[in-house]
């Protein structure tokens, strides 16, 4: 899905960031099992927790990338 | 049994919260006479303000009663809202921004308007709205569940043909009473406190409860090994149902009304950046179903202080009675109970207000005066809500989550004209139609023939299905998935055929209204604050 014109490429590489934040946790595989454990936390449940922060810092990143080089292009 | 302690703290929090929202509503009125700018406050709401009407959108009776409840049935299976909230705030960033822009460009207030200026097709526009009107009426059936599951924790209830349905009257009249007089100012003005309760509860009972039984890990131990990961037919479930929750939390009305009344499409960017906040709240709570399993709740067999819990819904009650003095029972109740009752508002009100512009106006009185939209909406919403009880009487779900995944499955078929729509406009919009109604048909045949066939299998078996059963796909093949999204997959296909008959035949595709420019978010800040605080459908 191409984003459109303002920012150009850059912006839309950037948005690649957040694509690993969507894909992992449809690939359940990865993270179906209870070991390793956490503190007595089923790796299941801890790996699901951890994205939450990753998906978070990866937005946040992008989020910081793209509002500054959309505003030259702003009309 | 009654305990009188907790009755009054939450009688006394109920009517402190509702009232606050009430007489602030009154407190400015007169900034409210258009239906127009009734839930957009003219486009100026800034991080904060946004940050809690997004949120709203997940912090309800699905995160504190049905999420909890399905793990605590199903175990692992029904941690999948937990994905659902991770994966939901990329596609926000992405996708939403170009809905602000072209909406704020063109002044679109719901969905169903940016369909028909993109489409030109007021048939795609009122299927794309009344779809979105019948998928917001089982969501609101779930918050109704929510608030009469914690009516009845109080002790308000009986066993006689008309006490036993007492919570669920009492929860419906509270919620009628409440839209009908105050709109949706006082929902947005008592986000705040409303939130601030609910965090105070939250936080109680997740530190708390698990230094009750000994720590996480143990908490953990005492859940069978069964529950705590998927068996193989699950993980295809597991995924589809977080994919298509994800994908249907932003088509719905009240979801957009919070995204549309932004003030830029850089807070809505801000906002997914911000909100997983919310998303590691809802996991903890989720983490409630197994704190009742180690606390030895059981269905029909346990009772607390009089209180006996009947099914998986009950189990989140019974663990805060179990661990809390009266009094934080009362303030762990009160926000539950308001955190059902505020969304459950604000949904029935986005719901009218798509009625009363896409389909009352469009099609019956398209000179009606803002008085008249304001008066049909009013009683629109009493309708809509009408239409959730229904839900709860006659759509024998096996848990209150089902629901929530109910209105999902229709909504998700909206989806090719509003999300893919702001891409392209390769699609016909003859073709839309015909995909929609085939998602449409498609989806609720499965629904019926799921639930038939999962019967007393329980749980959110009733909303997904074997693809073997369904002769599309070799019987040996056991893919289990949601069926939203595999009603969605049937839509896109039918669009898609239907787009390049159409499109060979040259059929007419209409005007399109909106030109590529239009979607551009330059991160430029709406200009003119229309009026200063939300409106409501109804004021004099």
């Amino acid at each position: 899905m191409a984003t459109q014109p303002t920012g150009g490429r850059a912006r839309q590489l950037w948005l690649l960031l957040l694509v690993p934040a969507v894909i992992v946790p449809l690939i359940v595989p990865i993270y179906n099992s209870v070991n390793p454990e956490l503190a007595g936390i089923p790796f299941f449940y801890w790996f699901q927790f951890l994205w939450i922060i990753v998906s978070s810092v990866l937005i946040g990143i992008v989020y910081f990338a793209v509002r500054d080089r959309q505003t030259p292009t702003s009309k | 049994m009654i305990n009188w302690t907790t009755l009054g703290i939450f009688i006394a929090l109920f009517l402190l919260v509702t009232v606050i929202g009430f007489v602030a509503s009154r407190w400015r009125r007169g900034d409210m006479q258009e239906l127009n700018e009734w839930g957009l406050g003219g486009r100026r709401f800034g991080t904060t303000i946004t940050w809690f009407l997004l949120g709203g959108d997940l912090y309800t009776a699905y995160t504190f009663i049905a999420v909890p409840a399905a793990v605590f049935a199903a175990g692992a299976y029904g941690f999948f809202a937990v994905p659902y909230t991770i994966i939901v705030y990329p596609l926000v960033f992405v996708v939403m921004p170009r809905l602000w822009a072209v909406s704020k460009k063109h002044g679109y207030i719901t969905t169903a308007d940016f369909v028909k200026g993109r489409f030109d097709s007021r048939w795609l526009a009122l299927a794309v709205s009344a779809t979105g009107i019948l998928a917001t009426m089982p969501y609101i059936a779930l918050q109704l569940v929510g608030m009469q599951t914690i009516i009845g924790a109080l002790g308000i209830t009986g066993t006689t043909t008309l006490t036993k349905d007492l919570p669920l009257i009492i929860a419906f009249i509270i919620l009628a009473v409440y839209t009908y007089s105050s709109g949706l100012r006082a929902p947005a003005l008592i986000a705040l406190v409303k939130d601030l309760l609910i965090y105070i509860a939250v936080i109680a009972i997740i530190i708390v409860v698990p230094l009750n039984l000994g720590g996480f890990g143990a908490m953990f131990k005492a859940v069978p090994a069964a529950k705590l990961t998927l068996s193989a037919p699950l993980v295809n479930q597991y995924w589809t149902l977080a994919l298509g929750s994800a994908l249907a939390l932003f088509l719905y009305p009240h979801s957009i009304t919070g995204v549309l009344s932004s003030k830029s499409g850089n807070v809505v960017k801000r906002n997914a950046a911000l909100l997983p906040a919310y998303s590691m709240v809802l996991a903890l709570l989720a983490l409630i179903g197994f704190m009742a399993i180690a606390d030895k709740i059981a269905p029909t067999k346990t009772v607390v202080n009089g209180f006996h819990v009947m099914t998986a819904n009950d189990v989140v009650p019974a663990l805060i009675m179990k661990n809390f003095d009266p009094w934080f029972v009362g303030v762990a109740f009160a926000a539950i109970a308001i955190g059902a009752l505020v969304p459950a508002a604000v949904m029935s009100i986005a719901a009218s207000n798509t009625f009363t512009r896409n389909i009352y106006k469009e099609f019956f009185r398209p000179n009606a005066s803002n008085r008249e939209e304001s008066e049909v909406a009013k009683v629109v919403s009493l309708f809509v809500k009408a239409g959730a009880l229904a839900f709860i009487f006659f759509v024998p779900v096996q848990n209150a989550l089902d629901f929530q995944l109910l209105g999902g499955i229709w909504v998700l078929q909206t989806l090719p004209p509003v999300i893919l729509g702001l891409y392209t406009r390769w699609f016909h919009r003859w073709g839309l139609l015909i995909g929609w109604a085939a998602g449409m048909v498609g989806s609720s045949y499965l629904v019926s023939y799921a639930t038939n066939a999962a019967n007393s299998k329980g749980l959110i078996n009733a909303l997904t299905i074997t693809h073997s059963q369904f002769s599309m796909i070799d019987p040996a093949v056991p893919f289990k998935a949601y069926i939203g999204v595999v009603g969605l997959l049937l839509n896109l296909v039918v669009t898609v055929v239907f787009s390049l008959i159409f499109n060979a035949l040259r059929v007419s595709n209409g005007k399109d209204a909106t030109v590529t420019a239009d979607y551009a978010d330059t991160g430029e800040e709406s200009a003119v604050a229309i009026s200063s605080t939300l409106v409501q459908p109804a004021e004099e």
